[in-house]
């Protein structure tokens, strides 16, 4: 009876201790102190493949952090997946590349934890505009990348590259432009503004809006196709099906480094910039982690390798780069650039929206 | 077999489990859904719990009654073109060999298996200047140049005829193959050409079948998002396609639930109203 007896409570003890194992696996504080880990967001598909390949592995070797990457998707699609998952404490990715209209949108329902610059000493090697920071002062990303949409045409159709957003507007252009499908992604307001209408001040007025909407408005007829989908256009750029369109300074460039007939000119008014920040989502539990890699990625010399190998411009001060003025005026120009409105597209934007959608569909 | 009402509790067991799926998957989403297309946007942010009808009244104006029309119009017209190409069609393969049917079926069966967005590049690349179907016009000397196709209605419209076309045969297949072939035998005794008895026969015979998967369809292609907005002009978009820049794009939740809703509410409408026209007419 006793042998019986003490059989059992081994047995019973045996799965206690199993239990108890289990549990203590799953206790993901543990596991971290065993092993640093990082979730990090950017963009997928050609930008996320060149960090998997030149930054990540050498992150985690100079830091011992492992890195995991997510293919997050552009616009403001990741910005309402961060948001939801944050309401329920979760946090797809701990630190995301997010563009300028995210961050804002990110702000207003403190979406991103404060970063500490104490702990990000080569932030002070930004350009100030590159450094995000909410009404109140605290750091709410800082600049990971910097990017210019520019004029783009296939080169087999248009001999001459233009030299003017204008050309948009040319009647002899009709059915070959590929445009953004929307107005917080196109910038084609400022754009506008800019070429016709002697800034993006004169976006300052309600009034100013609807004339810029109205002149916008001619360049209906000149566009095959508004895209939402970037492999969409750049396919039909590449063939000259579409010849002529708005499209990314970056890609582009690397398309016709791989032999493709289009090239890139940042017209006269300038190219449209446009920039991503590092931002911490306040569900994230890995602060340390996030800070170690913020301040890593804004080294001079880590800015010159993206430089080089994604063609992004660099969001560090023009001194602090090796980057000679060839490799610098391929990622970039002296040609003072057109910086969106990114201001109306959260005080007005669903009015903005609502406008723009009826002039392109209507 | 006989059917009774089920008499115990117990009786009603089977039926939990497809009961319980329904719910979690589509009760509580779409009361979700429900309850945030009255909840208040906040343009700087994301949105508050609230119980305002801000969403409905912005969706209710002309600009918004244009798009809701044209992807009616767009489904209806896709419907219409599957059941004219697949009753025909059906019929005749439900009256060819064993092993035709199965190669057809198999055939049908794959052209399942892609993907929406591929049908749309695939059909987009057909349809191009560069590499589409116009330069083979030109090569027999048909066309002097090639054209692109798209972007356009005619476009659209095929490709998402295509991409329907395989569910609506599927659909029809059954019925078909289980009428019985004495009914037209019938009519051909009595004189009738096989187009006469197809026509005053099989299509009456297979009246509801063929309303059915009418509807089946309709509804199937008020969905479609990806098509119109790959190979159609802007003034082809649908409602579908605005709710997605919506909630995606402008993370304007509420407006984007209010649109859905509105689609549903109409697609319901329009589907009883079918059903009701039909049971009246079964009457008369």
């Amino acid at each position: 009876m006793r042998d019986i007896l003490n059989a059992k409570m081994s047995r019973r003890g045996v799965l206690g201790a199993g239990a108890a194992g289990v549990s203590l696996l799953a206790m993901p504080s543990i596991l971290r102190a065993q092993e640093k880990s990082l979730k990090i967001g950017v963009y997928g598909g050609y930008f996320k493949d060149s960090f998997d390949k030149n930054i990540f592995p050498e992150f985690t070797k100079a830091t011992g952090i492992a890195v995991e990457s997510v293919a997050e998707p552009t616009g403001e699609a990741w910005l309402v997946q961060l948001e939801q998952a944050a309401r329920a404490g979760q946090a797809p990715a701990d630190v995301s590349m997010m563009s300028q209209v995210a961050m804002l949108k990110g702000q207003a329902t403190e979406l991103w934890a404060p970063l500490d610059t104490g702990k990000i000493k080569n932030a002070a090697n930004l350009l100030d505009r590159f450094v995000n920071k909410y009404p109140d002062g605290r750091v709410a990303g800082i600049g990971a990348v910097a990017w210019y949409i520019t004029l783009v045409t296939n080169t087999d159709v248009y001999k001459e590259a233009p030299d003017s957003w204008a050309a948009f507007w040319d009647p002899a252009n009709a059915d070959k432009l590929g445009l953004l499908a929307l107005v917080s992604n196109s910038f084609l307001l400022e754009v506008t503004a800019k070429t016709f209408m002697g800034g993006t001040n004169a976006l300052d007025t309600e009034e100013g809006i609807l004339k810029a909407f109205e002149k916008l408005a001619e360049v209906k007829p000149n566009v095959a196709l508004w895209y939402r989908d970037e492999a969409q256009f750049e396919q039909a750029l590449k063939s000259g099906e579409i010849p002529m369109g708005q499209y990314y300074h970056d890609v582009t460039g690397l398309a016709a480094a791989d032999g493709h007939p289009v090239r890139s000119t940042f017209p006269k008014e300038g190219g449209i910039q446009d920039s991503g920040c590092w931002a911490l989502s306040r569900a994230s539990k890995k602060a340390e982690e996030a800070h170690v890699f913020i301040d890593y990625m804004s080294q001079p010399s880590i800015q010159a390798i993206l430089s080089r190998k994604v063609g992004t411009a660099p969001t560090v001060k023009r001194e602090l780069l090796d980057l000679t003025d060839a490799e610098f005026a391929a990622v970039s120009s002296d040609i003072e650039p057109i910086v969106p409105r990114y201001d109306l597209y959260q005080t007005k934007s669903d009015w903005l929206n609502q406008k723009w959608t009826e002039l392109i569909v209507g | 077999m006989r059917r009774e009402a089920p008499q115990k509790l117990s009786d009603y067991g089977p039926l939990l489990f497809p009961a319980g799926m329904l719910i979690v998957f589509f009760v509580i989403p779409f009361a979700t859904m429900i309850a945030v297309s009255f909840f208040k946007r906040d343009p700087a942010g994301f949105y508050s719990t609230a119980f305002v009808f801000d969403n409905y009244a912005r969706f209710l104006s002309l600009f918004f009654g244009k798009v809701l029309g044209f992807s009616l119009f767009l489904a209806i017209a896709v419907a219409i073109c599957c059941v004219l190409l697949a009753v025909p069609f059906t019929y005749l393969l439900s009256r060819s060999s064993r092993r035709t049917q199965v190669v057809w079926l198999v055939g049908l069966l794959s052209v399942l298996s892609l993907s929406e967005v591929i049908i749309g590049f695939a059909w987009s690349t057909l349809f191009s200047r560069t590499a589409g179907i116009t330069n083979l016009l030109v090569a027999i000397g048909l066309m002097s140049q090639p054209v692109a196709l798209n972007p356009s209605f005619g476009a659209v419209l095929t490709a998402m005829v295509y991409q329907a076309l395989p569910y609506t045969v599927l659909v029809l297949y059954p019925a078909l193959v289980r009428l019985d072939p004495t009914l037209t035998e019938a009519a051909r005794t009595l004189g009738a050409s096989p187009i006469t008895s197809f026509f005053t026969v099989v299509v009456p015979a297979l009246r509801n079948t063929i309303m059915a998967t009418l509807i089946m369809v309709f509804i199937f292609a008020l969905g479609s998002y990806l098509l119109p907005q790959i190979l159609g002009r802007p003034q082809h978009w649908t409602l579908s396609v605005l709710i997605t820049d919506q909630a995606i794009y402008q993370s304007n939740m509420p407006f984007a639930a209010a649109m859905a809703v509105f689609l549903v509410l109409v697609t319901l409408g329009l589907v009883g109203l079918t059903l009701l026209a039909g049971r009246k007419g079964e009457a008369a």
